[in-house]
């Protein structure tokens, strides 16, 4: 396998692993929506609804930044990083 | 003036500008002491804000295609993520949002959901990549990776479909705080909008639409979080709200079941105005099937990965993990506001709710709340009603009415804060409404522009000449927009949503596939963005003449058949095909390498 196809494959294992966390927290939790409501959350509020306000929306943002710090990583590997500039 | 160096001086000129912003709320509000006018304050907080980025435009022209249509690429990945925080949040997000919360509850939550999670597909699966492709415009990408003329023009039709839509709620929004805050007839507040607009994007393009859009985001920031704080303050909420209204939340729950939900009749209802609406949703419980909340919530995500005006900021970028990283500023910056419109809507429910607090008004008597100075001045801009439906006197929960926007507009006011703070919001909604407006239109006149004029009727035309067409279709679409919005034909908020379901019909599969599947071709994606628009447009006009629709997928959410069709049309269309060139393949690939040059024209 070259160089470049290795890259791809890791550059999609990193994919599937984002998009499986994006997966729970976007539509895997509200599944269950009206039971984990029952339970209390952070800060206090039931557990659903924190969710929706700030749970999931903050996960979604670190995921981002992690996705970025780990896919610039398997480039750096494979030598395909950009030089320069940030 | 704005070369070279600026860039290096963008956190001391943006702090400077800040500071300036801050420095004049103090102004404001010294003169609000010294018997300053409400209306003169709107006036001068809305002129301001405007001529400031009028002046930003100017500042910011240009004559060159490099930065008319991507700014020259060379947007530091947090001012990025500031702009493109500015070209997505509405003023359907800044005024409409809270409002939304607080009538439906947990099923528009998903709204929240799904307007934060796209950014993960946009990310992951599309932005690094159309960055490295290095296009101007998003058809720009399927013209080049599919080929062919048909395939740009399909993109340019779904493109504009979607943006038109959206557009005309921005400019709606723009005409009706215009008209608000200066006191003029929304037909011609809207033109005023208009003109605003124009100002920050006509002489400079994506950097001049850049350069305000970051201004325009540290006013709507300022404007929407100073109040939120400032009211959970004040009543004794909890001096950081976010972290800490789990009291207030659990004491609306306690609320609603001693109060209970009465239905009223529809008699009773007849008397309310159009487009008030009663609390009939519990606050904090789950109040809708898990499909209801899910398809609402993908839909949005698919939508958000699909707008053209978002993905285009990503061009931008000076490289490819720039691109990435800004992604993640701008969903940062987004989260800020996001984050606040649940705590906005809580302290906003609250107290009106609770007897025991002053400013509460349920179960008061209805002729005290009639006599209320706030209750006049919102029951007379149409946005707040009671009547004692049962004739005991009292005003129960069923017998009180507002409008979605009264929740962000009204609430400093009845929360008994200054009126400089009103003004403010004002400036914030102008700001969020024209930064979008500026980022769609923008987006559709590039379009028609380089993918439509150059691309396809004349590519031996100069850029003058270019930047020129660029210019004009700018005003006409601007101008077109205007004029549906003046006619007034749909609420904000519907048209937003239409705009999602548009765009993810016609364009998230032939750009994720684009870029991850290499067998798709030529006439696979043409058949997967006409099927999927048609198809999705068809649904949409089912729905809203009676038809009843199928797995629970509504007028809201038709984007979601639309999009099932054009993967599936996509994928069979290609495999019935004969697969890409060879070329075509090779560019694929080169795509998925960040490093080296960019597919089209210098980097």
């Amino acid at each position: 396998m070259s160089k470049q196809e290795q890259h791809w494959e890791k550059s999609k294992g990193l994919l599937m692993m984002t998009l499986a966390i994006w997966f729970v927290f976007s539509i895997g939790i509200f599944l269950f929506g009206a039971e984990m409501n029952e339970v209390t959350g952070p800060f206090g509020y039931p557990l659903t609804y924190w969710f929706t306000c700030q749970g999931s929306l903050g996960i979604f943002v670190i995921l981002i930044f992690w996705f970025a710090n780990r896919q610039e990583k398997i480039d750096e590997e494979f030598g395909f990083s950009e030089r320069g500039d940030d | 003036m704005l070369k070279g160096n600026f860039i290096d001086n963008l956190p001391k000129v943006y702090g400077i500008y800040t500071g300036g912003f801050l420095g004049f709320i103090i102004i404001m509000s010294i003169g609000e002491q010294m018997g300053m006018s409400a209306k003169a304050i709107g006036i001068c907080f809305v002129a301001f804000t405007v001529a400031i980025y009028a002046i930003i435009g100017y500042l910011s022209r240009t004559a060159q295609a490099d930065a008319y249509y991507v700014a020259g690429r060379q947007v530091p990945t947090v001012f990025n993520g500031m702009a493109t925080a500015a070209d997505w949040m509405s003023g359907a997000s800044f005024v409409a949002m809270a409002g939304g919360i607080y009538f439906k509850g947990y099923g528009y939550m998903a709204l929240l959901v799904g307007w934060t999670g796209g950014y993960v597909l946009v990310a992951s699966l599309l932005a690094p990549y159309l960055r490295k492709f290095g296009c101007y415009t998003v058809p720009d990408f399927i013209g080049t990776r599919y080929g062919g003329n048909l395939s740009r023009f399909m993109a340019v039709v779904v493109l504009t479909v979607a943006s038109f839509t959206y557009v005309t709620a921005q400019i709606n929004a723009t005409g009706t705080i215009a008209s608000v805050a200066l006191d003029i007839p929304f037909q011609y507040a809207v033109y005023v909008g208009l003109i605003s607009i124009l100002l920050c994007s006509m002489l400079g393009g994506m950097r001049g639409v850049t350069w305000t859009q970051v201004a325009q985001y540290i006013v709507l920031i300022i404007a929407y979080l100073l109040p939120v704080f400032w009211i959970s303050n004040k009543i004794g909420a909890g001096f950081f709200p976010h972290f800490m209204l789990a009291d207030e939340v659990s004491r609306i729950a306690e609320l609603e079941a001693q109060f209970g939900f009465v239905k009223n009749s529809a008699e009773n209802l007849k008397e309310v105005p159009k487009g008030l609406a009663g609390i009939t949703k519990a606050h904090s419980a789950v109040n809708a099937t898990p499909w209801a909340f899910i398809s609402l919530a993908l839909a949005m995500m698919m939508g958000t990965a699909s707008l053209p005006h978002v993905m285009m900021r990503y061009f931008t970028t000076p490289s490819v993990k720039a691109a990435r990283k800004s992604v993640g500023w701008s969903l940062f910056f987004i989260f800020l506001l996001y984050s606040s419109a649940p705590m906005l809507a809580t302290l906003s429910k609250l107290s009106l709710m609770d007897p025991t607090l002053p400013t509460g008004i349920i179960g008061k008597s209805i002729t005290d709340v009639q006599a209320i100075d706030w209750y006049q001045n919102w029951n007379a801009a149409n946005l707040m009603f009671v009547s004692d439906f049962n004739g005991n006197g009292t005003l129960e929960l069923n017998e009180f009415f507002m409008g979605g926007k009264a929740v962000v507009l009204a609430t400093p006011e009845i929360a008994g804060l200054p009126y400089v703070i009103s003004g403010l919001v004002a400036a914030g909604g102008m700001a969020a409404a024209m930064s979008t407006a500026d980022g769609l239109i923008l987006a559709i006149a590039n379009a028609i522009s380089h993918d439509v004029y150059y691309k396809i009727i004349d590519p031996k035309a100069e850029t003058a000449k270019r930047l020129v067409v660029a210019r004009v279709l700018l005003v006409v679409i601007g101008f077109a927009g205007a004029t549906i919005a003046a006619l007034e034909i749909q609420g904000i908020l519907g048209s937003v949503i239409w705009a999602f379901d548009f765009a993810m019909s016609g364009l998230f599969f032939p750009l994720v596939l684009g870029v991850w599947w290499k067998r798709a071709n030529k006439e696979g994606a043409i058949a997967g963005m006409f099927l999927g628009l048609v198809s999705g447009a068809a649904y949409l006009v089912w729905v809203r003449t009676g038809g009843s629709g199928f797995l629970g997928i509504t007028q809201l959410t038709f984007g979601i058949f639309g999009s099932a069709v054009s993967l599936v049309s996509m994928v069979v269309v290609s495999l019935m095909t004969s697969e890409p060139s060879a070329a075509t393949q090779r560019m694929v690939d080169e795509v998925r390498v960040p490093s080296g040059r960019s597919i089209i024209g210098k980097q």
